[in-house]
């Protein structure tokens, strides 16, 4: 560990993936509640095509790929609301067009970008620059104020978008906030984790967790513990194992969703026993 | 012109859906303290007449008041609660009993306050209300349908609303606790709380209703009856006639001359 922490570029990726694993559960909580598990995924896709736009134009990866995923994330809101497209297959027309947008301008991009793309879609050790850190804590301070602020009534759009407008919560808007900061999360996970599963450590957290909790805000505690374990774990084992860190952090997470799915048996058998 | 105690005025309200008419021309104005009970048969636009009262339905013609404002202009919402049939968010994450409760006292006004010590009291009394103290831990999804309607009726009640409207309270509800709601609805409504509750079955709370709003599809306007009870016997007997025999309709439930 102490070999690990010699190098600059690792100690960079373990402060990222502490930050992914706090804040990608902390919004995927609220994506399963409203069964929208698969949002973080369509904006990892535009996300992508923000990057190629980056490779591109030769501008800065991060607020490139952030602007077209906050753009993605109002998009898919105003398809969801004003046209008769259902959810699900806005979420398609999202994974096609941000993917081939991405592969097409990454291929058009001067020099060797579109070999490059592979670190932005599973990750790479070595792409967190000092100056990305900065950014990545001010996303990650942004993200927690607002559901700090707002997150209660994130919780009563998620529970039942009707009650909460009779509450005079504007459901709408805090729809469209949530899938902006959805977005947030994906630009802040894509150096560590990539694009094409940053949405696993939004979303596997959160489902191991709820195999043991009875509450909502057990469930989201439970899940931001085992998003920061399994990003710090993973991260580390693809050190040693020389592997992408993307692939390692999500499938060390869907290990601790076994176990939980596991526990959750003498768990609820315990609780079914009279005191 | 606004009434004084005027808690609910639709003038004209139309609703369509694909050139359907579900409502046509409803016209009624509910005052403080008024026990309403909407009756119809499946498909009168029962439910589609208070959803767009309360904004979550769009309407083609018409006008919608509440508490003498207009619904576009309306803000105070903590003064109006609803009791949906079920909760669709619920079954997704563990939400619990309590939290389901305390949700009903969110509001945009105070973001930054935590739940004050008056608001868990009232959230626990009305959890003892509908006697589901012992269960405040457990998961809402965890509850039988008619103590999961009972929760839901303790989220309702625990902001103290002056406008309560619920729909279909009682059902799936035992007689135990359709009798402990109608003790809760009779305290509400003797400290002036006005309830609209949209139904099938007035069974326990008949006594209570002390006005009914009949909706028939197939009128040229869509209130068919609006008055107090009992209902007149070419109500019970004229309304569901169209599609045959209803077992929802009124002169079954309780209403009847």
């Amino acid at each position: 560990m102490t070999a690990l922490l010699d190098f600059d570029f690792m100690r960079r990726a373990l402060v990222a993936a502490a930050l992914v694993g706090l804040i990608a559960p902390l919004i995927g909580v609220f994506l399963v509640q409203r069964r929208l598990a698969l949002l973080g995924d369509g904006m990892g896709h535009v996300a992508l095509t923000g990057v190629g736009l980056a490779f591109l134009l030769g501008t800065a990866p991060i607020p490139t790929a952030m602007a077209t995923a906050v753009a993605g994330a109002f998009l898919i809101e105003f398809i969801r609301y004003r046209s008769r497209t259902a959810g699900d297959v806005a979420l398609a027309l999202l994974f096609y067009g941000g993917i081939a947008g991405g592969v097409m301008l990454a291929s058009l991009a001067p020099g060797r970008a579109s070999s490059s793309l592979n670190a932005y879609l599973f990750g790479s050790l070595s792409t967190v620059a000092e100056a990305d850190l900065l950014a990545l804590g001010v996303l990650c301070l942004v993200v927690v104020a607002v559901v700090a602020v707002l997150g209660r009534e994130m919780f009563s759009v998620s529970l039942d978008p009707d009650l909460a407008a009779v509450q005079g919560i504007r459901v709408r808007a805090m729809s469209t906030l949530m899938a902006v900061l959805a977005a947030v999360v994906v630009v802040v996970g894509m150096r560590v984790v990539g694009l094409l599963l940053v949405s696993a450590i939004m979303i596997v957290p959160v489902a191991a967790a709820q195999q043991v909790t009875r509450s909502f805000r057990g469930t989201a505690i439970l899940a931001i513990v085992i998003g920061l374990a399994a990003s710090l774990a993973g991260l580390v084992g693809s050190f040693y194992v020389e592997v992408p860190p993307g692939p390692t952090i999500v499938l060390v997470a869907l290990a601790g969703f076994a176990v939980m799915a596991m526990l959750a048996v003498p768990i609820r058998r315990r609780r079914r026993e009279p005191a | 012109m606004t009434n004084i105690g005027e808690v609910l005025r639709l003038e004209r309200l139309c609703v369509e859906y694909d050139g359907d008419h579900v409502l046509e021309d409803v016209d009624l104005t509910i005052t403080a303290g008024e026990f309403v009970a909407v009756l119809g048969p499946n498909g009168s636009g029962k439910t589609t007449m208070v959803r767009a009262a309360l904004g979550l339905q769009q309407f083609d013609h018409g006008r919608v008041f509440l508490f003498g404002t207009p619904l576009q202009r309306f803000r105070e919402w903590r003064r109006v609660a609803l009791v949906p049939q079920r909760l669709p968010g619920a079954s997704s994450i563990p939400v619990s009993v309590w939290e389901s409760v305390l949700s009903g006292l969110i509001s945009p006004r105070r973001r930054w306050r935590p739940f004050s010590r008056e608001e868990k009291a009232a959230a626990t009394q009305a959890l003892h209300d509908v006697g589901l103290w012992d269960r405040r831990h457990d998961r809402l999804d965890a509850l039988s349908g008619g103590q999961q309607r009972r929760a839901l009726v303790a989220r309702a009640l625990a902001p103290s609303p002056d406008l309560l409207v619920m729909d279909e309270p009682t059902a799936g509800v035992d007689a135990e606790h359709v009798a402990r709601l109608t003790d809760v609805l009779s305290g509400l409504s003797a400290r002036g709380t006005t309830i609209i509750v949209i139904t099938h079955e007035l069974t326990g709370i008949a006594h209570l209703v002390t006005r009914a709003i009949v909706l028939d599809p197939l009128a040229r306007t869509s209130v068919a009856f609006d008055g107090p009870p009992p209902l007149p016997s070419s109500i019970t007997d004229g309304v569901h006639h169209h599609d045959g025999p209803d077992e929802h309709a009124p002169s079954a439930i309780g209403l009847e001359p």
